[in-house]
């Protein structure tokens, strides 16, 4: 596994400044990403997700900058670029994105066939017939009906579910090593979502694809994910393999995260939700992050902050709690319920 | 097996049509249901299988083409006296999806939890007017001094908070919650959930819960309707619902939620719709019925007889 990491993120610090201050949106977070897998990186809004894959692309805001670590891919080190003409070598060829709200991200004055057409000639560097083939057999491929016919019209004639299968289209016909997807199916309804998932799905397959998914849909996650990344203020707490973050999870946001599901709730009984709101990361951040919000928090978690400690060879956690020296905190009931529902299912 | 509980809102035959005369199109067709006092309803769909727009039709938002809304048995749509709007408006009130947008950014959360009451013409002064705001404030976990700020220096949540502060200070007696949630991240969710099934119990309100998202629905609604292109197909009590899914939309639907479950995620089968699969003609009119006791469901004769059979 160790030799097949295709991006390899260390040490990575994102800061914004907005009106004279600075905001440490993403706060020292390493990460491999493994070729051929599906990660999936959770969290809340603000949490700094969507930032943190911006960075692989070099999409920033103007205000935003990488203040030291490394993104290592292919050989070279993406945080040290510098210049558009460095980024193109990277943007869409080998990593690609999908986007939130397919309403936003085509443009609505061209038609679909020229806009697919822009990444084909582009990227694969055909012209003429030979790319109008290639746009037609693209839009073939994400499963749209009479291509012909389709490509000529506009984004307002698509409805959500085929603008989204549309810029899926654009981005695999870029042929990426790597597809980011951010939040890929928020705007579509659930029908539609489960089909752009498995459309999703089957062109990793196809094209030998690695795909990142950003989502706070946790069951999205589940459906999706062979690793998880769970990301809170602007560091990842918590990686393992799906399974072992789903039914052993073991830092105590992502307790709270799944003990506030609605699906595990008892009816009439209140649900579990985390208390307070996550810190401003304009200020600097002492210890845990999430000491202030976790009721069950140790004195050190208000001091210093933890380290990653591994809980298997694939799953490791930044919590205090693992550390041989730490009190034993038993996580709340609807964890323990999961676990053993993982352990019996798994026989 | 409910029957002697209290009707709060009945909603017979009801009809909202869009667009001209000569070429209607239409939102909502023929639906019917009825919702008792303190209970929560859960009406789900797609986007655009006017799910909304029979919320909005309640609140006298949008005309009705035909059929009839009773509130507490009296006729609510079309034309009403004066003051029998300016009651309706008052005991029923809505909470809407995104609190970025439902809130005027130009306006401090004073005004904002105030105005209706300003517009209803309650003649307080104003002394009373700042009270019932702070009383509202507090009651959805807010402190009375957010009062004198501004929609943009609260999160999502609060902001919903103050959308809900918004229609409690109406006192209203039925809430029709318009996907209050779905805008919200997951451990947010959790919070203003239980602050609507808080406020249900202390003063016995009636929500009518609309959304897209059947997992929520199932954990917070005792019935639900499941409504497709303006028609409803299936109603029944949420675990009975959940328990036995008859209609072939109601199923795709269930099996499309995605679960944070990865075991039974990966052994997951997708069930799709076709709405061709009926058969329906005027011959073979699709009908409602009732399969077993609170367990209502579209479906031709023969469609019918198959579910109940599988019963």
């Amino acid at each position: 596994m160790e030799n097949n990491v295709i991006l390899s993120v260390q040490d990575l610090d994102v800061k914004f400044t907005l009106r004279g201050q600075v905001l440490h949106a993403i706060r020292g977070v390493s990460l491999d990403v493994y070729k051929g897998e599906s990660l999936a990186i959770v969290g809340e809004s603000g949490s700094g997700k969507s930032v943190f894959v911006k960075t692989f692309m070099g999409l920033l805001d103007a205000n935003g900058y990488l203040d030291g670590g490394h993104i290592l891919y292919g050989g070279q080190d993406l945080a040290q670029f510098r210049s558009e003409k460095e980024w193109l070598t990277i943007r869409g060829r080998e990593i690609a994105m999908v986007l939130q709200d397919p309403m936003t991200s085509l443009n609505p004055l061209k038609t679909i066939g020229k806009q697919i057409e822009e990444a084909v000639v582009l990227h694969q560097g055909l012209k003429g017939e030979a790319a109008h083939q290639a746009v037609l057999s693209c839009l073939a491929d994400v499963g749209i009906d009479q291509p012909e016919k389709r490509a000529k019209q506009y984004p307002h004639e698509f409805s959500g579910g085929m603008r989204q299968r549309v810029v899926i289209a654009i981005a695999i016909a870029c042929r990426p090593k790597i597809l980011i997807c951010d939040e890929p199916t928020t705007a579509l309804d659930v029908t539609i979502q489960a089909q752009i998932l498995e459309l999703i799905k089957a062109m990793q397959k196809k094209y030998d694809l690695t795909t990142i998914y950003i989502t706070h849909d946790l069951g999205v996650v589940a459906n999706v994910a062979d690793r998880i990344a769970v990301m809170y203020a602007g560091d990842i707490v918590e990686t393992g393999a799906c399974d072992e973050v789903f039914y052993d999870p073991r830092h105590p946001y992502t307790w709270a995260l799944l003990s506030s599901l609605p699906q595990l709730g008892v009816k009439g009984e209140p649900l579990y939700s985390i208390q307070g709101t996550p810190p401003n990361l304009f200020h600097e951040v002492r210890g845990d992050a999430f000491a202030p919000r976790n009721p069950q928090a140790l004195k050190i978690d208000f001091v210093e902050r933890p380290p990653f400690f591994q809980v298997s060879p694939t799953h490791k956690a930044r919590t205090w709690l693992l550390d041989p020296r730490a009190p034993k905190v038993d996580p709340p009931a609807h964890i323990l319920q999961l676990r053993e529902q993982g352990v019996n299912r798994h026989g | 097996m409910a029957d002697n509980r209290e009707i709060l809102l009945e909603v017979k035959d009801l009809s909202v049509t869009f667009g001209k005369k000569r070429n209607p199109f239409t939102a909502v067709d023929k639906v019917s249901f009825h919702i008792y006092k303190g209970e929560t309803f859960g009406l789900v769909g797609e986007s655009g299988s006017g799910k909304t727009t029979i919320g909005r039709a309640i609140i006298r938002i949008n005309p009705t083409a035909g059929g009839d809304v009773l509130f507490h048995g009296e006729k609510i749509n079309g034309p009403i006296s004066r003051a029998k709007d300016r009651e309706v408006t008052r005991k029923i009130q809505m909470i809407f999806q995104d609190p970025m947008a439902s809130l005027n950014e130009r306006a401090k959360v004073d005004y904002i939890v105030s105005e209706g009451l300003y517009s209803n013409g309650s003649h307080l002064t104003d002394q009373q007017r700042r009270e019932k705001v702070a009383q509202a404030l507090s009651d959805v976990g807010l402190l009375p001094e957010f009062a004198d700020r501004f929609p943009h220096e609260f999160s999502g949540g609060q902001r919903q908070r103050i959308g809900i502060a918004r229609a409690l200070v109406m006192e209203p007696e039925f809430i029709i919650a318009d996907e209050p949630i779905s805008a919200l991240d997951v451990s947010i969710r959790a919070q203003v959930l239980n602050l609507l099934s808080k406020l249900q119990k202390e003063r016995g309100l009636t929500y009518l819960f609309i959304a897209h998202d059947l997992s929520v629905v199932r954990f917070i609604c005792e019935r639900i309707a499941v409504i497709h292109k303006g028609r409803i197909v299936e109603l029944a009590e949420s675990e009975q619902l959940f328990a036995h899914p008859l209609h072939p939309y109601t199923r795709a639907l269930l099996s499309a939620i995605p679960q944070p479950d990865p075991i039974s995620e990966r052994k997951k089968v997708l069930e799709v719709y076709d709405p061709a699969c009926h058969g329906y003609s005027p011959e073979n009119p699709p009908l409602w019925e009732e399969v077993e006791p609170g367990h209502f469901v579209q479906g031709s004769r023969r469609e019918l007889d198959a579910y109940r059979a599988r019963l």
